[in-house]
């Protein structure tokens, strides 16, 4: 790994950048980029599937390949059967389509209600796929999840689905890279989400475009992988396509067991290549960003875009100080939708659902961290939860640990795994006007329902608002668990 | 790919920042396997009320925006999520260029692969653009793709940038994945120097 680089120190996102090289880039042309990993869902894939059929092509690699089935699924009970009833005819022929697509290409694939089926980006990992020093790409901006384990991913359009299944390689032009160092440690009730949202606060929805973004300092280090998942995997939310975070002890411990890992000589031999990636000492970035992690706060948004986010104690911003006249007026058009008015504290807002799932954060730690201050309470009245797994296998582990007894005795609704109303397409969605403190990614106008309004927060958030039935400093709450 | 040839359009106004990929077309139009039809359904709720009409003050819905081919939008277009919907809707409602100051990464390799420009321009010219459309609809625009060039109706031109691969295969409908298809002895010597780092299909 270090062979090519003629002495000069390199950043983790460019030695795996320079080992994935085709064929370089040129003025003319963009570089072409190998893919070790390609993970489908059926909501972005058939047409591209399409076009591989219309011009006789192969799946080159089905063996880098893997689907499953999240997005357009049920997470609705099992009937008595033992099955998932989907009872949307447009979603029922999507996923009839990738189940055919998958069969017809030899693509191992995960369906509706199987043991391993899940969350693409919760499954990749759990499954020992993810890896460091690789690339993986997806139908799906979030695949940025996976650079936890210092792999570089990224979303992909259906098209570049095709070009990935077809030749395992895509075009691209490189991008630039920026650091964000958060140094420090975070205090209790203060978690990844909150560094997250942060970030975003801080550079914009569009502040990381074109880049990738690698996370470092003390307080990144001291995250578990689940947590550094949730920070790489809303990169996109700031506009980087792709986060990662160097691998370390941590990393190889997650990965070390899984049923994808390297075992025994492959394992040691992994181990050298990944202690390799690391940024070396005196590689530079473009562009380089630093955040206190003492000095946080959990974090809540007020607005329409995730970069419309605040310390839950503080109050929403007056459009009236915003200088800008294209930024007033958006936090305008977002106060109006959200309801909300200029100086007004969130603490205290009534809420009418609280969802804790998505890739962000639907993962075991997540679910244990909400079901601490669940137990023997109660889900507030008139406020519905819908607890939803990363994956099957998140929600047998659950299960093992009895924290689906925890959500159910408290009132809340657990379901099975799937992106749910993260993104609403299979049915689990806002009211017009309802009121959300979601742990999932976007609260873009009608994202969770048509005039749903999402406040985005942390589980701990998600789960001590449940409790209250309006928005909570989890950090109240702490003091008495 | 049909070639992008030169073309002048009317412009339409939506001077709104970071329009994410949600409002160009809301995730519950995703469930379909098809790439056309999604025309009908571009900022589906911003289009339409509760009831599936046309609300009257929105922009794209005044007659005189009718046919308009190019969107003059606010700052950092089509952030948000990787669907490629977005460019097919766009397409799909009759746009062919996309104006604004930054364009979010993903959706802006969609709309090249699709044949939708995103055109960037400077703070200054989008605020002209804007009000060029707003106080006269039927102001026209001249979008000529080999000079990289927007000729606005007083004859002033205004340059803007895209990759060199993009706009050779725009121009020549040169298909991406038949040039790709074209570097098979490449990638097949990379794969013979490169061990595979995971097999999905062995556990």
């Amino acid at each position: 790994m270090t062979t090519t680089n003629n002495g000069r120190p390199r950043t983790l996102f460019e030695k795996v950048w320079d080992y994935h090289v085709v064929k370089p880039q040129t003025a003319d042309t963009p570089a072409v980029l190998y893919i070790d990993l390609h993970l489908v869902h059926e909501v972005t894939s058939p047409q591209a599937f399409t076009v591989l059929r219309e011009r006789g092509l192969k799946v080159r690699r089905p063996d880098k390949t893997l689907g499953t089935m999240d997005h357009s699924t049920p997470t609705t009970p099992r009937n008595a059967d033992g099955i998932i009833p989907i009872l949307d005819a447009q979603a029922s022929k999507q996923l009839e389509t990738f189940t055919q697509n998958c069969a017809d290409f030899n693509i191992p694939m995960y369906a509706l209600g199987t043991e391993n089926q899940g969350i693409v980006h919760v499954i990749g990992p759990e499954q020992g796929l993810t890896q460091p020093g690789m690339t993986i790409v997806c139908g799906d901006s979030h695949t940025s999840t996976h650079g936890a384990f210092g792999a570089l991913a990224f979303g992909i359009g259906t098209s570049e689905v095709a070009h990935v299944l077809a030749t395992q390689c895509l075009l691209q032009n490189k991008p630039k890279t920026m650091a964000i160092r958060v140094d420090g440690r975070l205090r209790p009730g203060v978690t990844a989400k909150d560094i997250i949202l942060a970030i975003i606060a801080k550079i914009g929805v569009g502040g990381g475009t074109g880049h990738v973004v690698e996370y470092m300092g003390e307080a990144i280090r001291s995250l578990s992988m689940e947590g550094r998942m949730t920070i790489c995997n809303m990169s996109i939310e700031g506009g980087a396509r792709a986060g990662m975070v160097a691998p370390d002890e941590t990393t190889f411990e997650y990965i070390a067991g899984r049923p994808y890992a390297p075992k025994g000589e492959a394992w040691e031999e992994a181990l050298e290549f990944w202690r390799q990636l690391p940024t070396d000492d005196g590689a530079t970035f473009d562009s380089e960003i630093s955040l206190d992690a003492n000095t946080l706060e959990p974090m809540i948004t007020y607005g329409t875009n995730p970069g419309m986010g605040m310390p839950i104690t503080a109050r929403v911003p007056d459009p009236a100080e915003v200088p800008d006249v294209s930024k007033r007026m958006a936090l305008e058009k977002a106060l109006t939708y959200m309801g909300l008015q200029p100086g007004q504290p969130l603490l205290g807002k009534k809420v009418d659902v609280v969802f804790l799932g998505s890739c962000t954060n639907s993962r075991i730690s997540d679910l244990r961290e909400a079901a601490r201050f669940l137990q023997g309470r109660k889900v507030a009245e008139g406020v519905r939860m819908l607890v939803v797994p990363g994956s099957q296998r998140v929600k047998r582990q659950a299960e093992a640990e009895g924290l689906d007894r925890i959500f159910k005795e408290a009132g809340a609704e657990w379901r099975e795994a799937g992106c749910s109303m993260c993104i609403a397409m299979n049915g689990d969605q806002l009211q017009p006007g309802q009121y959300a403190v979601s742990t999932s990614n976007r609260n873009f106008e009608g994202r969770q329902g048509k005039g749903g309004r999402t406040f985005l927060a942390s589980p701990l958030t998600a789960a001590a608002t449940a409790v209250n039935g309006c928005v909570t400093d989890p950090r109240e709450m702490m003091e008495t668990v | 790919m049909e070639p992008i040839k030169t073309f002048t359009a009317r412009i339409a106004p939506l001077p709104i920042n970071d329009i994410d990929t949600d409002q160009i077309i809301p995730a519950r139009f995703l469930k379909t396997t098809d790439r056309d039809g999604l025309g009908k359904s571009c900022f589906y709720d911003w289009r339409y009320d509760a009831d599936g009409n046309p609300k009257p003050d929105f922009v794209l819905n005044k007659s005189e925006y009718q046919g308009a081919q190019v969107l003059i939008a606010g700052h950092n277009f089509g952030c948000g999520s990787s669907r490629e919907h977005a460019p097919w809707a766009l397409l799909g409602m009759g746009f062919k260029a996309i104006i604004s100051t930054d364009f979010a990464d993903i959706f802006r390799n969609n709309a090249l692969k699709n044949g939708l420009l995103p055109i960037i321009v400077d703070a200054e010219t989008q605020r002209q653009l804007i009000s060029l459309a707003e106080e006269d609809p039927s102001t026209t625009v001249t979008i000529d793709l080999a000079s990289q060039t927007v000729t606005l109706p007083d004859g002033r031109q205004l340059e803007f940038p895209i990759d060199s691969f993009s706009k050779y295969c725009l121009l020549n409908g040169v298909d991406q994945l038949g040039f790709l298809l074209g570097l098979e002895a490449d990638i097949a010597a990379y794969e013979a120097e490169h061990p595979p780092r995971v097999n999905t299909h062995l556990v």
